[in-house]
């Protein structure tokens, strides 16, 4: 038994069978990594975990209770946090802006009714939104439209928020690609440095190795919906099976 | 971070001198001259202006910043203006309580209709608006108007009878709106020379209400609720992945922006003690939404701009008529004059319809972000031009001290 359980999950759309019978189970305080070929259907998966997609059979376990016919906000409310492979941020605002959001959702939003909470609540969200933004090393574009940001730099942004929230599970839908090598590098030191001070479990989608090998404790190959293997890095690494689904290559 | 920055407060003061020297401002030509059909500083127009003011700013609490566009908000206005009608009659001229039951009445209103409405998003948030509107005037207009229960008093619209009972008027109360005594259509005159301005006591009660609720839409705009209400704009989805049901905050501002309605509806009543159900058609609806989007959407101060615009047009424009033209063009040969004013008369009287649409059009494609962005170009455009000028004479003076050097 892990923290998320997946059982038997299945997803169909149209003629298409995107996951079929996906069973796997993600342990507490450990970094899953997820790799398959483009198409596999690893980001349906996630789908399916954040209430964005409802499996036509199978169930999702997290902590012991069902996320299925949960809506989007009271799964994230029971501790999951995603970061898209497509940055979904607030374009229209700063970046700053886009920091505080998560901060106020973690402190039960906006309203406040008595002045004094309210003032303290905006003061205390100032300041970890910008100590968030220190960490990430973006402090000096705080005032920048979050829109006019590259791709790598959204994508941080996104990280940020979703670490501001203090998740118990992270899921990250392949966080690195579109930055640039220094970025990456940054990221897997700020992942490797919040798995060793918080009690965090991440799955994380990657095509990038480097990044899957220097951080994973675990590795699921996916393929065509279903899970090919499930092994330590370092088997996964030889692997002949994994050789010829992913890397295309004959042992 | 939050609360009102510098550029704010002056925003607000100089809104506040302009509404409260309005009667200058807006009667800049004598009386009597060719050009003082163009003067719009009459109690009943500045009126006006104000109450749709403070409608379209409400609007904008929820269109400008969540985005969801409502095309039923004028069914909060008229369910203002009954409202307050209705303790015209049931207690008397005062108009305070008409317009605090105009606010409760509307809120509540715009609960109902917002719980069902912000079910969906886009479009079809839009229809449902517009259908809860469209219901609302067919019952004002004859279902909630029949012998047995007449709530609305349908066509002829709702007004105070010698037989109401009033309970709260007094033999020497004023029998007309008054707040306290001071009563809404007082209106001082002051001639100066050729000019005639006016001070009109209804006039005045409602620009202090708006530059309030002005106040309080700033409030809003630069809150962590605004912040949410911008996000929700922005991206919803997001939104509900970081664990924030946006269904509160969007029925709050929708709420908020009824009551604002309800409000513009209370004073309208106010000012004119009467309530028709043309006031909750759709037309009504739209146009509040022109109004925004005219002045800017999204901004602070493009809705008052908008209601300012559409209705110097409605009553300014409609009422120059083809004498007033060949007054216009007369210095012209007559064939020349006679041409000029067969090209402008479609575009003026009842045809200033088609002169709004064309200004509309021309707003829109060329500046999205309506009045206020137009407002802003030309600063820059000064700005730069008078920072050009100096560069150019501190070259000047440079080069001519160099040689005493
Ligand atoms: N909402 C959807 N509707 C229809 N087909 C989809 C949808 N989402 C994903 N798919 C399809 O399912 C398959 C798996 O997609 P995806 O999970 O995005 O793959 P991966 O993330 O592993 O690259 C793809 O063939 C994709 O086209
Ligand atoms: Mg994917």
């Amino acid at each position: 038994m892990g923290i998320l359980d997946i059982k038997d999950v299945s997803k169909r759309f149209g003629g298409l069978q995107a996951l079929s019978d996906v069973t796997l189970s993600v342990k507490e305080n450990s970094v899953h990594a997820i790799i398959g070929p483009n198409g596999a259907g690893k980001s349906t998966l996630l789908n399916c975990l954040v209430g964005k997609l409802i499996p036509d059979t199978g169930s999702v376990m997290f902590d012991g209770k069902s996320v299925l016919g949960r809506s989007p906000y009271e799964i994230n409310q029971m501790g999951i946090s995603r970061v898209f492979q497509t940055p979904e941020i607030f374009g229209d605002l700063t970046v700053l802006e886009n920091m505080m959001i998560p901060c106020f959702a973690s402190r039960d939003g906006a309203f406040e009714l008595n002045a004094l909470s309210q003032f303290m609540k905006q003061r205390d969200v100032l300041e970890t939104a910008e100590a968030m933004l220190v960490d990430m090393n973006m402090a000096d574009k705080r005032g920048m439209h979050a829109a006019s940001m590259s791709r790598g730099d959204k994508r941080r942004l996104e990280i940020g928020m979703c670490l501001s929230q203090n998740p118990r599970l992270l899921l990250l839908d392949e966080p690195t690609a579109g930055m640039a090598r220094a970025d990456t590098n940054n990221t897997i030191d700020l992942l490797k440095e919040i798995k060793e001070k918080r009690d965090i479990t991440i799955a994380i989608i990657e095509h990038d190795m480097h990044v899957v090998f220097s951080l994973a404790d675990r590795i699921t190959v996916l393929a065509q919906g279903t899970p090919l293997v499930e092994d330590d890095p370092q088997n996964i690494r030889g692997n002949p099976k994994v050789r010829e689904a992913y890397l295309g290559e004959s042992a | 971070m939050f609360g009102l920055d510098k550029k704010d407060t002056s925003l607000l003061i100089i809104v506040a001198i302009i509404t409260l020297l309005a009667p200058f401002i807006l009667n800049p030509f004598p009386e009597g001259s060719a050009m003082a059909q163009f003067n719009a500083g009459y109690p009943d127009l500045m009126q006006r202006f104000v109450i749709f003011g403070i409608f379209a700013v409400g609007f904008n609490i929820l269109f400008g910043l969540t985005g969801y566009l409502s095309f039923g908000h004028a069914a909060f206005l008229g369910v203002g203006s009954y409202a307050c009608v209705w303790m015209f009659k049931l207690l008397g001229y005062n108009i305070l309580p008409g317009i605090l039951l105009s606010l409760v009445v509307s809120g509540i209103f715009a609960l109902g209709i917002g719980y069902v409405s912000l079910r969906r998003s886009g479009i079809y948030f839009s229809i449902l608006t517009l259908a809860f509107a469209q219901m609302s005037f067919a019952l004002a207009y004859s279902v909630l108007s029949n012998p047995k229960f007449n709530l609305t008093n349908g066509e002829t619209g709702l007004q105070v009878y010698t037989d109401d009972p009033q309970v709260l008027m007094g033999p020497n109360s004023p029998t007309v709106p008054n707040l306290f005594g001071l009563e809404m259509n007082a209106t001082y005159k002051l001639e100066l020379g050729p000019w005639l301005f006016q001070f009109n006591a209804g006039y005045y009660f409602c620009a202090i209400v708006m530059l309030l609720v002005v106040y309080l839409a700033i409030r809003i705009f630069r809150s962590p609720f605004g912040l949410m209400l911008r996000a929700v704009k922005s991206n919803q989805q997001r939104m509900g992945y970081t664990g924030l049901n946006t269904r509160p905050y969007t029925l709050a501002a929708f709420v908020i922006s009824g009551m604002y309605a309800g409000l513009a509806g209370g004073l309208m009543a106010s000012m004119d003690p009467l309530a028709g159900a043309e006031r909750m058609q759709w037309t009504a609806s739209g146009e509040v939404v022109l109004m925004t989007i005219l002045g800017g959407a999204g901004t602070l101060i493009g809705p008052i701009l908008g209601a300012g615009f559409i209705k110097y047009f409605e009553n300014i424009f409609s009422k120059i008529n083809d004498n007033v033209l060949h007054q216009w063009f007369a210095f012209m040969p007559d064939w020349m004059e006679n041409a000029m004013v067969f090209i402008v008369h479609p575009f003026i009287g009842k045809g200033w319809h088609l002169t709004l649409g064309l200004l509309f059009m021309l707003v829109v494609i060329f500046l999205p972000g309506g009045l206020v962005e137009g407002g802003q170009k030309l600063m820059r455009w000064i700005r730069g031009d008078r920072r050009k000028k100096k560069a150019a004479e501190k070259a000047k003076s440079t080069t001519t001290t160099e040689p005493a050097e």
